[in-house]
């Protein structure tokens, strides 16, 4: 009863506040909403069982992503909304047909799923995010790797396109200061009583 | 008692508002990539879910790679995003046509 309270609870508000991003004038509330969103979805994957993918979501999501989009605000806005609107509708609501309809064969039984090989399912005793480690560590390693590997590229990336160099700064130049020779950086002179010395 | 079809429908919600807001939102990049994570957020509730209804992992680790790749999207996005305002003072998508170097 209270696992139904909830679900439709978290369902209810993901939707309107997915509703609201996309609707809302100002892009920070849009920002604000998808947060609320990103929450509410993973109270509902909570619900299912999957802790660490909440988890992950509330903490790659609502700590990194959603908070580099407010770091940019301005207000460009909303011009062609209502001439846009009919043909976004109608894909919506094409796409949407498309999904009940397919959900009507799955439920009709038309859909032959099939059914997993039994190779991934939690070992008795173990926590969600005992049974992911696992099978992360071992079975998936290489995709995992390379999922590290994707984030080493967006990184590099991000970092090369908005990284400049300022003109005013004066940073350090190791290979002037490498080939510089005693010689040439310094000076032997001999000054004379009481004429001082010339630089 | 929820069952998967709940949860498939939300999602199925959740998905098409995102494809709305790309079509609605055409002025505004950030909305846009907002409306993508929408997007990629009811992708991960489906395979959560249906990786709960058959008691199969596979589809948390594969909701686990698309957060991978949509957290490095959301930065290379926001990243050209970034030097576009910094070079036209505007974020609108209407003349992103101008990017092609």
């Amino acid at each position: 009863m209270i696992q139904t309270l909830a679900f439709y609870l978290f369902a209810v508000l993901t939707i309107a506040s997915a509703a609201a991003t996309i609707l809302s004038r100002n892009p920070v509330h849009s920002v604000l909403f998808l947060i609320l969103a990103f929450f509410n979805a993973a109270g509902l994957m909570m619900l299912t069982g999957a802790e660490f993918i909440a988890m992950l979501l509330i903490i790659v999501y609502v700590g990194a992503v959603v908070v580099m989009m407010l770091d940019i605000d301005f207000a460009e806005l909303r011009a062609g909304f209502v001439k846009n609107f009919p043909l976004g509708m109608l894909v919506a609501i094409v796409l949407l047909a498309e999904m009940v309809l397919g959900l009507g064969a799955y439920k009709a039984g038309a859909l032959n799923l099939g059914t997993p090989d039994g190779t991934a399912v939690t070992p008795a005793g173990a926590s969600n995010i005992e049974a992911i480690g696992g099978l992360l560590y071992s079975r998936y390693l290489f995709l995992f790797e390379a999922a590290g590997l994707i984030l080493l590229v967006a990184m590099v990336g991000a970092i090369v396109l908005t990284h400049r160099q300022r003109g005013d700064t004066r940073g350090q130049k190791v290979s002037k200061q490498i080939a510089r020779r005693p010689d040439e950086a310094t000076v032997n002179v001999k000054p004379e009583v009481g004429k001082g010395v010339s630089l | 008692m929820i069952g998967v079809e709940h949860y498939v429908v939300v999602s199925s919600i959740l998905f098409v508002l995102g494809v709305l807001g790309i079509f609605l939102n055409r002025k505004n990049v950030i909305v846009l990539l907002m409306a993508i994570e929408l997007i990629l957020l009811a992708v991960n509730i489906n395979l959560v879910a249906f990786s709960a209804a058959l008691h199969d992992l596979t589809g948390q680790i594969f909701a686990m790679f698309v957060l991978t790749v949509a957290a490095g999207e959301a930065a290379v996005g926001l990243a050209i995003l970034v030097i576009y305002f910094r070079g036209r003072g505007s974020i609108a998508v209407d003349d992103v046509n101008r990017m092609k170097g």
